[in-house]
């Protein structure tokens, strides 16, 4: 009994202070069922990519004479060698699946990544030095946004030839000018307040105004876009691996898994269905992930 | 409201003109020299190489080819298929019906089930319709819309037997287009075998290519009602003892229209990419189909070409929904 009244003024100071921003963040978004089973997801999707070695029961590329379209362990005639089947030229499909999370999600990040880093810099060029380079990059960018997404990949994936890498560039370029304006806007609001004025005063140079005071003020909207960007990069690359542009065969990219099965649609339902299946939960987790940052970092909707 | 017009036109020319300069570029980034690559494997005589170049232009310097480029595509010359011989432009113009029959289609589709649907879940907010549908439709905006195609195909088509696999129409039929959009171009010569024929090859493409923006209609139309239903003047036409239909139906919904209606106009782009992937999975015989055949075939004319008439369309429209929009809020006009 005392030491339940004892301890009750003590949980009331704590609640009297502001908790840590980022454990603010968590609470809020923790609330958040969705945001919470996507990266519940994301997380498992990770551990899966990280340990495919050791969980795959076979090797992605290694092909097995004996067992053609073998189909899932629960339909007649699959065995529990295959869980999930095989597919048409006897590789092991629940292996091939998580050798492509592996992909995918390496997909994901280094293309957002990439488009995050060369966006936030051109985004702070623009926002820092108006007129000319700022009309330059923003052309540019405009130019960029009025392609239709895939088209423009398709575009450059024609000049640099086929193949992951050029895609995974390509994918990078087209997510490019979400960044550039983000963080453009972001800095233009930001320039005129005081503490940018104060550093200025203080003797900051262009860089350390640029990366040091005004880019951390500017990272929630980043996130927000980083994260849903995730989801875009991994469908346009598996878009362009169906469409042979992407990663090539033999690799376990999901969108060139379903590209290679579309012949079988009519005698083998797990090779059309489960590449798609494990794209769509990758890219709703992102989708659902990123809903749920955005929620938690928007200080507008928050009661 | 002239100025306004004006002001969004001097936006989009420099667009444009960066578009023939990419497109121009994209020629030149490409390895090997452009004649020797439309010549083929086949090779070509040296003396005939060197007539080509100058034939073509190619002897100049850049920046007067980009401007022969230019006039060239004044006069409408995009150049020619390497694979069909045919002028691009002409190519475009035949295949291009089927795309807009398709995407039309597709965003009717998108409105007429997004729509309600938002609207719907915005009224009853929190209910289990409004999860279910806040549910679906983030799984359409996630969703890979090849395998969807796929998946349809693998049901509708090959399980049920109920629509037809690929193609825009069964092949007993031959209709002279008129239009080029078959629905109507059958409708016009009465034979209503070969309309239910064009309809059932439509019905898959359409699900296939509406389900993204489907999803971002219902969505955007949810959250714009949301925001307009907590107005004053909502409650102000409840208070006054307006029937609730009346109140959600035209009080509300014009003004939650104005965002609806800006994000419908900004699908053009997501449908040309969607009809890619959807008219290359349903052989539906479109320019998305063929932009990618052209690439496969290396056909760089009918890329560039393509790309610059997809690109001004998409340009032109964008233009048109900024403008209808100034039209629609005039807050709009007078804020920049």
């Amino acid at each position: 009994m005392t030491a339940e009244v004892l301890e009750s003024p003590v949980v009331v100071a704590q609640a009297g202070t502001a908790p840590h921003p980022l454990l603010e963040l968590w609470f809020d978004f923790r609330a958040n069922r969705g945001a919470v089973t996507g990266l519940v997801v994301i997380v498992v999707l990770i551990l899966l990519a990280l340990s495919a070695d050791f969980v795959a029961p076979h090797s992605p590329v290694i092909t097995d004479n004996t067992a053609f379209l073998k189909p899932p362990v629960w339909q007649q005639g699959g065995s529990i060698a295959y869980p999930l089947g095989t597919d048409a030229i006897g590789r092991d499909m629940l292996s091939r699946l998580i050798h492509g999370a592996r992909l995918s999600l390496l997909i994901g990040i280094a293309v957002v990544t990439l488009s995050v880093v060369a966006g936030t810099i051109l985004g702070l060029v623009a926002g820092f030095y108006r007129g000319v380079v700022e009309i330059a990059i923003m052309r540019l960018m405009d130019i960029t946004l009025t392609l239709p997404s895939l088209l423009l990949a398709i575009v450059i994936v024609a000049i640099l030839g086929p193949g992951l890498m050029n895609a995974m560039l390509a994918v990078a370029i087209v997510l490019l000018p979400h960044y550039v304006r983000i963080t453009r806007a972001a800095v233009i609001s930001e320039v005129s307040k005081d503490y940018v004025t104060a550093a200025k005063v203080a003797g900051a140079g262009r860089l350390r105004l640029m990366f040091k005071e005004v880019l951390p003020n500017c990272t929630a909207p980043l996130i927000v876009q980083a994260s849903l960007g995730i989801s875009t990069a991994i469908l346009d690359a598996a878009a362009l691996g169906f469409l042979g542009l992407g990663a090539q065969p033999p690799l376990p990219e999901w969108g060139t898994m379903l590209a290679d099965a579309r012949e079988f649609v009519l005698r083998a339902w797990w090779v059309v269905t489960l590449p798609g299946l494990a794209i769509l939960v990758t890219v709703l987790a992102f989708n659902l992930l990123g809903d749920g940052l955005r929620d938690a970092l928007d200080p507008k909707l928050k009661r | 409201m002239l100025r306004f017009v004006l002001t969004r036109l001097s936006l989009v020319i420099p667009t444009f003109i960066g578009i023939t300069l990419l497109v121009f570029v994209l020629i030149r980034l490409i390895p090997g020299d452009p004649i020797e690559t439309m010549a083929g494997e086949h090779g070509i005589d040296p003396a005939r190489l060197a007539q080509l170049r100058v034939d073509y232009g190619f002897d100049k310097p850049l920046l007067v080819q980009y401007g022969l480029y230019l006039s060239r595509m004044a006069h409408g010359d995009l150049g020619r298929s390497i694979a069909t011989h045919e002028p691009v432009i002409s190519e475009f113009r035949t295949l291009f019906p089927a795309t807009i029959e398709l995407s039309v289609c597709a965003i009717l589709f998108a409105i007429c089930l997004g729509l309600p649907a938002g609207i719907i879940a915005a009224v009853r907010r929190n209910s289990i319709f409004d999860h279910g549908v806040m549910g679906i439709s983030l799984t359409g905006y996630s969703m890979p819309i090849f395998w969807w195609a796929l998946l349809l195909i693998l049901l509708f088509s090959v399980q049920l037997g109920w629509t037809p696999v690929s193609g825009r129409i069964a092949v007993q039929y031959f209709i002279e287009p008129v239009t080029g959009f078959l629905l109507i171009d059958t409708l016009i010569d009465g034979d209503f075998g070969a309309f239910r024929s064009a309809l059932s090859h439509l019905v898959l493409p359409v699900i296939v290519l509406g389900t993204v923006p489907l999803a971002v209609i219902a969505r955007m139309t949810r959250s714009a009602m949301l925001e307009v239903l907590g107005e004053d003047y909502i409650r102000t036409a409840r208070a006054k003892g307006l029937p609730r239909f009346r109140v959600i139906a035209i009080h509300a919904l014009r003004n939650a229209l104005i965002p609806v209606v800006t994000v419908i106009g900004l699908q053009v782009g997501v449908l040309f990419t969607g009809a890619i992937l959807t008219e290359t999975i349903f052989s539906w015989p479109g320019v998305g189909k063929w932009l990618i055949e052209g690439i496969n075939r290396r056909d760089y004319p009918v890329l560039q070409g393509g790309t610059l008439l997809i690109g001004a369309i998409v340009m032109i429209v964008n233009l048109l929904v900024d403008v209808a929009y100034g039209m629609i809020n005039p807050r709009i006009r007078y804020a920049r």
